[in-house]
């Protein structure tokens, strides 16, 4: 009982998350959805005009697309990764559980 | 009996690939991110950062060997600490301020191996980025790692500490660690940019509200999201490996927890 009453409030914290992130895709139709860091740079130039960025990143991803691709590359080497580990302990818990 | 068993794995085998899924495709968001970017902070600046954040990646590389060494089986568990906050910031997430961010998920970390293990991973995965992604860069790593690694990886600590002290409710602390280290996160690196370049009127505080405008402010709702994730890996971890947090429960126990901070 215990087991699905948390079963449900993860459901709940999942759902928590995903209505944070679409409530403003909603409610903000005109926003452009940029950076905040391309946002910083604009402050940057107003506040210091003159100000060159003195080194360039030694590699850039040639197109959006390979850079999305590397972005969900990450993720998904990620979440792979907790997925295992989660399974994993599951596996091991209900192994004790049926010997007990 | 095993059906039963059977269908309750599925659900939550279902429950982590929904999770999966989710993560993978909304990573797939057009991009751009908020470290601070490569070349964006003055010399000085950068090497000042770089030289605050060392010691502590040195001194975190040796809490890892020594919790690795004295605990090999926790190794998984590191391993899922770091996975956690490499997806998280790869999630760039719409804000309120009609602008994405990322969260950084090092509070689950912080939480369970202390902060100085988190220096490390946190680093690891800005090198990542800052390599392969264009994203923050090599002079701005110290000041970047400064912020998301040590900064918001002792604060989720010390307020995980501090609520469990004050309310003994183990996920509210959880929830508040993860969500205001995220935020302080930010916070940071707005102070950090407002000090290169403070405002011509105005002078630090004009150019640190412009900054945490754009950067906290937007870091509020990514903020929470992040907390409710930690609580959501912290119930499976709890449901799953109860061992693993006793054996660290009894580390931090140990009289030498300076250290393991």
């Amino acid at each position: 009982m215990n087991q699905s009453s948390k079963g449900i409030s993860n459901w709940l914290l999942l759902l928590g998350v995903i209505v944070l992130s679409v409530t403003p895709l909603i409610f903000l139709k005109g926003a452009e959805f940029t950076g905040a860091d391309g946002q910083a740079a604009e402050v940057i130039g107003k506040v210091k005009p003159e100000y060159q960025p003195w080194f360039k990143p030694l590699f850039e991803p040639p197109s959006k697309e390979i850079e999305s691709l590397l972005f969900s590359s990450q993720a998904a080497l990620g979440a792979g990764i907790i997925g295992y580990a989660i399974g994993l302990y599951k596996g091991r818990s209900q192994q004790q559980r049926n010997k007990e | 009996m095993l059906r039963i068993i059977l269908t309750s794995k599925r659900a939550s085998l279902l429950l982590m690939g929904v999770l999966s899924f989710y993560v993978v495709v909304s990573a797939a968001a057009p991009a751009y991110g908020m470290h601070i970017m490569e070349g964006y902070l003055p010399p000085a600046w950068a090497a000042f950062w770089w030289l605050v954040a060392l010691p502590f990646m040195i001194l975190g590389v040796r809490s890892l060997t020594r919790i690795t060494k004295a605990n090999p089986e926790l190794k998984l568990l590191l391993a899922l600490a770091g996975a956690f906050t490499f997806v998280l910031s790869a999630l760039k997430l719409p804000s309120v301020t009609g602008s994405c961010s990322h969260p950084t998920g090092t509070g689950l970390g912080a939480v369970l191996f202390g902060p100085l293990a988190m220096s490390v991973l946190g680093t690891l995965v800005l090198v990542f980025q800052a390599l392969l992604l264009a994203h923050g860069g090599l002079t701005t790593l110290g000041a970047n790692a400064f912020s998301m690694a040590i900064a918001g990886p002792f604060a989720a600590y010390w307020i995980y500490h501090w609520t469990m002290q004050l309310t003994g409710k183990q996920k509210t602390a959880i929830f508040l660690a993860a969500t205001l280290a995220d935020l302080l996160t930010y916070v940071i690196t707005s102070v950090q940019l407002a000090l290169a370049f403070p405002a011509p009127v105005g002078g630090f505080i004009a150019s640190f509200a412009k900054f945490a405008g754009i950067f906290a402010i937007t870091q509020v709702p990514l903020a929470i999201s992040e907390g409710l994730l930690t609580v959501l890996v912290w119930n499976w971890l709890q449901s799953y490996s109860p061992q693993e947090l006793e054996i660290l429960q009894s580390i931090k126990g140990k009289p030498q927890t300076h250290e393991s901070i």
